[in-house]
């Protein structure tokens, strides 16, 4: 037996130098997969070296033994660090290979839109929802005596002409396109219990040609609240509370004397309208009052005991001065992009 | 309502320096709404010049013109330009003389149109000024020459204003009175509801007149056929006035008043009658008296029976209209207008004036059925004060005898056929009640006197007397609205009313926004569009076209679109068609809104009841019974491309599976499920549409299509073949959707998945071999659906192979394949069964 030892801490550099090498050239993954076997398999240096453990002397197995221990401890985290090295080297030209230009992103599908008049009847009815109101409808098609006679308008009304109101054919049917939304304040009255407090959007049918501001097919909202001992206070103190939620907490109210067959005292509405295209200004807005007792009558309810307010507005009109719709046309001719614009919101 | 400034200040005081504008801004407060601003858009220097000579100069394009020279100034001073007071004027009118006293624009003026005169070489002179036509100043259309002021019966001095002269300076303010408040269309109310804005003090012009007893005309009613049991004529004034000259002209602040009232001066004695309607709200005839024969009765016109109006048509009257006659016939239509045979002309001599008052409604209905509109029958609609009618009257004779040199006379007649207005009672509180204001009882009487009532102090409240100018106030109501009108409505103080508790929208409301807002968050986008549809488009989608209700307009603003839709779809090809045109190309719209769908011809239905008294029940549904079905619908159309061609993206067209995409989503919204099936649907595809049938308490209940157009019918409305489009009642699967949601507890045991691939013959619906999938698996079925249908090699001919994707679940344990494969066994066992399905080789 030979009292030499190969297991010098020469040799063990030696081997772990050439494993290093072998590690550190390695340029991606599956390279550095192949040289780990020529840094620590067993054709590698450190394990020929390590082959010779057991012809060792006793007395120099422990020192060889923790020389080589060592030397694989170094070239094992050499590879874990390279191995995470490369890992994210690959990563990183992974990612670039996939960047794509965001800014040219397509449409997975349409973008749709509701149509602003039909946002803005939902608008006005969760601010009177809101308070407690109920959203009351009716049909578009009436019988004259809810359109008319019900509400006031003598047989001779000239509002009754043919020059303003469509008339179905014959006309002994005694049905017309409701011409307002009035004939629901009336169904209200009738079918529900005291009180009441109803909003009434929809659409309604005047003879008007078509033109920049009229239609003859558009929308109204109503109010009416009928109880116990309302005045026109109450009138006033809705509608401010109305405008400031359509318009902002600047917008005011201003009543000026007016007549309709079926509210005594009435009114026009103008609102002050903060958000104004060119300016702060009063505009025309609708028209209220109080309900007229023979329209109560109709309804069987005694004047004596209960009173009650009306008010309506155009909602074509309302878009017009609120989002500066300038042509009637844009709302009614279902061009895609008037509604587009709008998107889900007014 | 057209009022002129200087007209207005004679009955009611207006600060210095009134304009339109503040005037129009006190009316306001009334209840008077702004209308406009009228004026004469001329400025001076325009005077009164005489021609002192003239030479008829003959030009070669063959006019002849006349260089005059005119003095407009008094001798040796300065005109009111600052020039010579001889200035040489070129003329083309040739209707004047030497010495003629004429209206001369200097350099300076201005006439309407933004006409700038100037002195400016014409015809070899220069011309230094303009005799002026009365049409150039714009009094009335009369170009037959320059204004003569001889012929105005004018005098005056050289080189004085001629706008003063004229009254050119003078301007109204036009404002809009609403229908209840017909003595508003006179000076005499503007002049009170000013005197009510302002405070002024207001003169009632019948003050200033004096009438005398007329008699002796025999005069008489005889309504045969009265309408509603209303009066015919509740007064009758006649007033004659003899030995008028005719031919005299109208004074000039006259015709300046009619013409910014709105009205042409015609001829004296016309225009005194104008003048009178306008300044008292009373519409007055005049009568050549001399060709009246004999006894006035009012009537209703007999059957056939024609009258020759003044404007020289020949009417044919009805039964029902008023008219005034004599022996000879029918010689005006009352109220309306008077007839030829008896009209006023310069020749007339001895003038009747009638000042009458007739029911409204008489005298509406004629102007509606004879489409005159006239400025009489719009104050007779709104009711006329039948007390003026003495007064406008004698005013009209006042004015005769001063401008026309007539002579009053004692011959007429004074009928009265009306009732004392009676008293209404008022509460004292009522007002303050109603308004919310509190107001005083001597504010109250103060009000209700100044608007012209009597008021009676009572305990407990007030008995009010309304004036006879006011037949709008009937009821307290009314009282309390002039209460609240005169004090104003700014003083009514702003209180929010408490609502009870609301139950928020109701079922269909939210149905409706979850269902609209769905669709546009999936890229629908909302139109609106008109239901007037054409016969054949309300046909397109029928059945049975011939049997089909409709409703029919009776007055359609086009003939064409005469009919109310049963179906949205139309109005949205035609929106389609429109967005076509415009270049949009890539769409997918939908409406939601009501069709009209009635159950039985529309015919004649019984008379209505009564306006202010609530129906019995049974009235009320007879009401009912008349209006048509109206359920709400909601359709969409799609076309071009769903998805467009972009970067990294080819183009998705279209089809009709857009339109089952959307039929399901609105199912999804509103928490039901849509079976499909295949049909066969006018006006749709024959081969690419689908029934939507929803399950029902008493089975499936068919909601509407989705598919694609016929093809014919896209190209026929300029679209491309490939149209899709859905449509279902909204009312209906509303209905049909659980009110709540029953949960199923989620479970979380392991699934199994298996594909099965079933050969099937063509004809054999997809839906109906899932549904017997679903059915036959049983329930370790959890989720079934078809993933592929594939025909062509490998496949029968004549045979389709579909493909399911299957997932089983137990709710308590793990599922083995073995107990999968045999739930998928039964299902297999049972499409054989029913399909004659063979699993593909």
């Amino acid at each position: 037996m030979s009292a030499s030892n190969p297991i010098t801490q020469a040799a063990v550099d030696s081997a772990v130098e050439h494993g290093l090498k072998i590690i550190s050239v390695a340029s991606d993954l599956a390279s550095l997969k192949a040289s780990r076997a020529a840094a620590t398999g067993d054709q590698s240096p450190i394990a020929q070296l390590n082959s010779q453990m057991a012809k060792l002397e006793h007395a120099f197995k422990a020192e060889a033994g923790k020389i080589i221990g060592q030397a694989r401890g170094t070239l094992n985290a050499a590879f874990a660090a390279r191995e995470s090295e490369l890992f994210a080297a690959e990563q990183i030209a992974k990612l670039a290979a996939e960047s794509v230009d965001v800014t040219a992103a397509a449409l997975t599908n349409r973008l749709g839109a509701r149509h602003p008049l039909s946002l803005l009847q939902e608008q006005v009815s969760d601010i009177f929802v809101a308070m407690g109101w109920e959203v009351a409808e009716g049909p578009e098609i009436e019988n004259e005596w809810f359109n008319f006679d019900a509400l006031n308008f003598d047989a001779d009304h000239p509002a009754r002409a043919m020059q303003d109101t469509f008339f179905v054919d014959p006309v002994e049917s005694h049905l017309v396109l409701r011409t307002h939304t009035s004939p629901v304040q009336v169904r209200s009255l009738l079918e529900r219990e005291l009180p009441v407090y109803v909003i009434c959007p929809g659409r309604v049918f005047r003879t008007d040609e078509l033109d920049a501001t009229h239609t003859p097919v558009f929308h109204q909202v109503e109010g009416l609240a009928v109880d116990r001992g309302l005045t026109m206070a109450d009138l006033r103190g809705t509608l401010e509370h109305f405008a400031r939620s359509m318009f902002g907490p600047e917008a005011q109210i201003r009543l000026r004397p007016s007549f309709f067959p079926f509210t005594e005292p009435s009114a026009e509405l103008d609102v002050w309208h903060p958000g104004a295209k060119g300016g702060a200004r009063w505009v025309e807005w609708g028209g209220c009052g109080m309900v007229s007792p023979n329209v109560l009558k109709a309804a069987g309810i005694d004047p004596e005991k209960y009173s009650g307010f009306a008010f309506g507005m155009g909602v074509e009109r309302t878009l017009m001065f609120r989002n500066d719709v300038n042509d009637m046309h844009d709302m009614v001719e279902a061009d895609v992009r008037f509604s587009e614009q709008f998107g889900a919101t007014i | 309502m057209r009022v002129p400034l200087s007209w207005l200040a004679e009955y009611v005081d207006l600060p210095t320096g009134a304009t339109p504008e503040t005037v129009m801004a006190e009316l306001v407060k009334v209840g008077l709404e702004e209308e406009g601003i009228h004026r004469f858009d001329l400025s001076g220097p325009i005077v009164v010049g005489r021609v002192l000579e003239f030479v008829a100069e003959p030009q070669s394009n063959g006019k002849t013109i006349r260089w005059c020279q005119v003095q407009v100034a008094p001798s040796g001073q300065k005109a009111a330009d600052g020039g010579p007071d001889i200035r040489g004027i070129v003329c083309g009118a040739s209707n004047f003389e030497v010495n003629d006293k004429v209206v001369v624009c200097l350099p300076g003026a201005v006439l309407p149109g933004d006409f700038k005169i100037a002195a400016r070489s014409t015809y070899g002179h220069i011309s230094d000024g303009m005799m002026a036509s009365a049409r150039e100043l714009t009094l009335n259309d009369d170009h037959d020459g320059i204004i003569r002021l001889s012929q105005l019966g004018l005098d005056p001095k050289v080189g004085s204003d001629a706008i003063e002269l004229l009254s050119l300076g003078d301007q109204a303010a036009e404002v809009n009175v609403t229908p209840d408040r017909g003595y508003c269309l006179s000076i005499r109310g503007i002049a009170r509801e000013y005197s009510h804005a302002s405070g002024a003090e207001f003169r009632d012009p019948t003050g200033n007149v004096h009438p005398m007893s007329n008699h002796g005309y025999d005069f008489s009613v005889d309504d045969q056929a009265p309408i509603r049991d209303r009066k015919a004529v509740s007064r009758f004034v006649l007033s004659a006035v003899k030995d008028v000259d005719a031919t005299r002209p109208t004074p000039p602040w006259m015709i300046s008043r009619l013409k910014l009232a709105g009205m042409r001066s015609i001829s004296l004695v016309v225009d005194i009658t104008n003048y009178v309607m306008l300044e008292l709200g009373q519409p007055l005839h005049a009568y050549d008296l001399d060709k009246l024969n004999g006894a006035i009765t009012v009537r209703r016109a007999a059957a056939g029976e024609q009258l020759k109006t003044l404007d020289g048509q020949v009417r044919k009257l009805h039964p029902e209209d008023l008219v005034i006659a004599d022996a000879s016939g029918a010689i005006g239509m009352a109220g309306v207008m008077g007839g030829e045979s008896t009209e006023v002309s310069s020749s007339t001599k001895n003038v009747l004036i009638e000042a009458a008052n007739f029911d409204p409604i008489s005298i509406a209905r004629s102007a509606r059925r004879h489409k005159l509109p006239s400025e009489a029958a719009k104050r007779f609609e709104r009711g006329v004060d039948h007390s003026v009618a003495k007064f406008a009257a004698a005013r009209a004779v006042q004015l005769l005898e001063v401008h026309a040199s007539g002579v009053a006379d004692s011959l007429g007649a004074d009928y009265r056929g009306y009732e004392p207005n009676l008293p209404i009672w008022l509460p004292s509180e009522f007002a303050s009640e109603l308004v919310g204001v509190d107001y005083s009882p001597s504010e109250i009487t103060d009000v209700l006197h100044d608007v012209g009532c009597l008021v009676a102090s009572v305990s407990g409240g007030f008995e009010v007397i309304p004036p006879t100018w006011r037949p709008d106030l009937r009821h307290k109501t009314d009282l309390v609205e002039e209460i609240a009108r005169i004090s104003g409505y700014d003083r009514i103080p702003s209180r929010l009313p408490v609502a009870p508790p609301g139950r928020g929208l109701t079922v269909s409301q939210r149905q409706r926004r979850t269902v609209a807002n769905a669709l546009a968050a999936t890229g629908h986008t909302e139109v609106l569009t008109y239901p007037f549809v054409s016969m054949a488009a309300n046909r397109w989608f029928a059945e049975n076209p011939s049997e089909l209700l409709t409703v029919r307009l009776a007055n359609a603003i086009q003939e064409e679109a005469a009919e109310m839709r049963v179906s949205i779809l139309p109005g949205l090809i035609e929106a389609a068609k429109r967005n076509h045109s415009r270049g949009l190309v890539n769409l997918a719209i939908f409406e939601s809104g009501l069709v009209f769908e009635p159950t039985a011809k529309i015919g004649k239905t019984a008379d209505l009841p009564v306006g202010n008294l609530r129906p019995n029940q049974q009235q009320l549904a007879d009401l009912e019974a008349t209006v048509p079905n109206q359920p709400r619908f909601i359709a969409a159309v799609f076309t071009g491309d769903r998805v467009p061609h972009q970067v990294g993206q080819r183009a998705v067209e279209a089809t009709y599976r857009d339109a089952i995409q959307a039929a399901r989503l609105i199912a999804h919204a509103v928490g039901v499920e849509i079976t499909l099936k295949q049909a066969v649907k006018a006006g749709f595809h024959p081969g690419r549409t689908a029934e939507l049938l929803v399950a029902g308490p008493d089975g499936n209940v068919s909601i509407g299509h989705a598919g694609e157009l016929a093809p014919q019918l896209a190209l026929d409305n300029d679209l491309p073949r490939r149209v899709a489009a859905l449509e279902l009642n909204l009312d209906l699967i509303g209905q049909l959707a659980p009110k709540v949601v029953q949960a199923s507890t989620i479970a979380v045991m392991p699934a199994a998945t298996q594909d099965l691939s079933l050969v099937v013959d063509l004809a054999v619906p997809a839906s109906d071999v899932l549904a017997s999938v679903i059915e036959g698996a049983g329930d370790l079925l959890e989720w079934a659906d078809v993933v592929d249908d594939y025909r062509g090699e490998n496949i029968e001919s004549g045979k389709k192979s579909l493909t399911f994707a299957l997932r089983f679940r137990a709710a308590e344990r793990t599922l083995t394949q073995v107990e999968a494969s045999a739930s998928r066994d039964a299902a297999v066992e049972l499409c054989a069964e029913r399909f004659g399905a063979t699993i593909r080789a």
